[in-house]
């Protein structure tokens, strides 16, 4: 017997709708803490501002004997402020899919809703990228008011296609890591935290990765985030022809193509988990 | 007390043998890792757990009944008893260690997306993103179940406009609302996905007695206009006894008795004075059990 409000709906309508529920409700929510919005703003901004400054001082703190390319420095460190700030925004908003309904009290409702699980992930995964690319944007425009931006040279297509199939990745793992708040209510969003500070450490967001202990290098090559970062790097500081950013490009589709089905898997593994042991309650 | 309606007698819900276990002693992590399940204890035994670790409890023990089509059929007993557990594992939040229940045919476990479909749920506390306004609220909820935006707008205003609520709070955000004032936004949320079977957890608990009435008169409504089968847990014995078609009463997991409200209270009666459901609930959570109708076992199909 179907709802009667959903009886002769095209699956294809009523998965539109769906997605437009969570996104519209991203919105509002976003909209009724923009309180927290502009503080977000000016902690990213100052925070990459201090970072790139370093590029700016690295002569005075280190002499005359400085042999760089201060411009490139400044370059280098920009552009990993800002890839990391987007990809970070979308692992974030991902991985709280769980721990938005958690804080707010509505997880039994929402999942209690006749939405299939990847319909409500493609809902909050639209949103993070969304969310993402315009608060990154509006970072980098702030940004450019303080430091003179060569793009002269750069290859900003190619730039784009990495970091848009960096994204798939960054999605898949945020999937995986948004299970923490199923699993454990009371401590899983902040172990989600410690994933993205690990990604911070070893992803040569401010530095190469060839300057990390071996281990650590070797966990980069497996970091999407490394990818991104070289392949946006060589396209905006190298000028790199699109056909040649493609080195990064596929390794990143290849992980986007691992964690994204692995992702959904394992949500809903840990869904049926929770349902089993009870861990689905509104409260803790 | 007012009159009943004739029911519709196709079953709307059918719970045979449903089961929830908490705290079992967990297996070792490689037998979990290869998809071995604990063994469920033999009825009426829990097994031993070392220091320290939690007392397994069965928080609903075997319950079996059945709910017709348009009945209002209240589930009552003392806290802890297992009421909220037991909506739970028929809203699919939960599933169950052994039995089934079924919605209209469609088995919990099994059609999962077809039972969500059919089912809405309003607990205890009305669940809502605080910082939303009652009509951004609404229209969430709304498209979640596949109404547009605009059919649940005009609606969601005619709604809340009957559950009286000022227009200047539709905009509001929900944390500015007394908890009267959210239980029935939490109805009309209800009302907006037009469930063909409503799931009421206490939604009464706490409200003043003009917004209990209010309620009250809203589950009334959406059984008689909206063909909606309703199963209500409650502590309040005066609301089960005037709305309720029929009750269960849950104790420490257990069913120990169903029936009407008359039906019950004609089963105790003492020097032949019609006891109260209150008199009734009372002697029946005190360990003694008593069979109106065949609680206990299986429900017909």
């Amino acid at each position: 017997m179907p709802n009667r409000m959903t009886r002769g709906m095209s699956a294809l309508r009523l998965n539109s709708l769906q997605v437009h529920a969570f996104l519209a409700r991203n919105w509002h929510l976003t909209r009724r803490y923009w309180g927290w919005e502009v503080v977000w703003f000016f902690y990213s901004l100052t925070s990459g501002l201090s970072v790139v400054f370093i590029a700016q001082g690295a002569e005075a703190l280190t002499g005359e004997a400085v042999g760089f390319d201060v411009q490139y420095l400044t370059m280098y460190l920009i552009i990993g402020t800002l890839v990391w700030r987007y990809l970070s925004a979308i692992f974030i908003l991902t991985s709280e899919v769980i721990a938005w309904e958690r804080w707010e009290g509505t997880i039994e409702y929402t999942l209690m809703a006749p939405v299939r699980r990847w319909v409500h992930l493609v809902g909050q995964t639209l949103y993070s990228l969304t969310y993402g690319l315009i608060t990154t944007l509006i970072i980098g425009i702030a940004m450019a008011l303080f430091f003179e931006l060569d793009l002269s040279n750069a290859n900003l297509i190619g730039a784009g296609a990495v970091i848009l199939a960096g994204s798939l990745s960054l999605v898949g793992i945020g999937i995986l890591a948004s299970i923490l708040p199923l699993l454990y209510p009371e401590r899983g969003a902040q172990m989600t935290n410690v994933v993205e500070a690990s990604f911070l450490l070893i992803s040569g967001v401010y530095y190469p990765i060839s300057v990390l202990p071996d281990w650590m290098e070797a966990l980069a090559r497996i970091s999407p985030v490394t990818y991104v970062l070289d392949g946006t790097r060589a396209a905006i500081l190298e000028g790199a022809p699109t056909s040649e950013t493609s080195q990064f490009i596929v390794p990143l589709l290849l992980l986007g193509f691992v964690t994204l089905p692995l992702g959904l898997r394992a949500f809903k593994a840990a869904e049926n988990y929770a349902k089993r042991t009870g861990r689905l309650k509104r409260v803790g | 007390m007012q009159a009943k309606r004739p029911l519709d007698m196709r079953q709307a819900l059918v719970v045979d043998g449903i089961t929830k276990y908490f705290h079992l002693p967990k297996l070792p992590i490689w037998k979990r890792l290869a998809g071995i399940r604990e063994q469920l204890p033999a009825p009426g035994k829990l097994p031993a757990v070392k220091n320290g670790a939690k007392q397994p409890l069965v928080a609903v023990d075997h319950v079996s009944f059945a709910v017709a089509r348009g009945e209002i059929f209240g589930v009552l007993g003392p806290n802890g008893s297992g009421k909220s557990t037991l909506i739970r594992l028929i809203s699919t939040l939960l599933t169950a260690d052994k039995g089934s229940a079924k919605i209209f045919g469609f088995d919990i476990a099994d059609d999962e997306m077809s039972v969500k479909r059919l089912i809405s749920r309003v607990s205890v506390d009305a669940a809502f993103f605080k910082k939303l306004s009652p009509m951004e609220n609404l229209l969430y909820g709304a498209r979640l179940y596949g109404v547009t935006g605009p059919e649940a707008t005009v609606k969601a205003y005619e709604i809340m406009g009957r559950l009286g609520l000022k227009r200047a709070t539709y905009s509001e955000p929900m944390e500015e609302m007394s908890r009267g004032m959210q239980q029935k936004v939490a109805i009309a949320r209800a009302f907006l996905t037009s469930p063909i079977l409503l799931l009421l957890d206490e939604p009464t608990t706490g409200l003043d007695p003009r917004s209990k009435r209010d309620v009250r008169a809203f589950i009334e409504e959406l059984r008689d206009s909206h063909d909606a089968t309703i199963l209500i847990t409650t502590h309040d014995m005066e609301e089960a006894d005037q709305i309720c078609d029929r009750v269960a009463v849950i104790h420490n997991g257990k069913l120990v008795a169903t029936g009407t409200p008359d039906e019950l209270k004609r089963s105790i009666v003492d020097n032949g004075t019609l006891p109260t459901l209150e008199d009734v609930f009372i002697r029946l959570t005190g360990e003694q059990l008593i069979d109106v109708e065949g609680a206990e076992s299986a429900p017909t199909s």
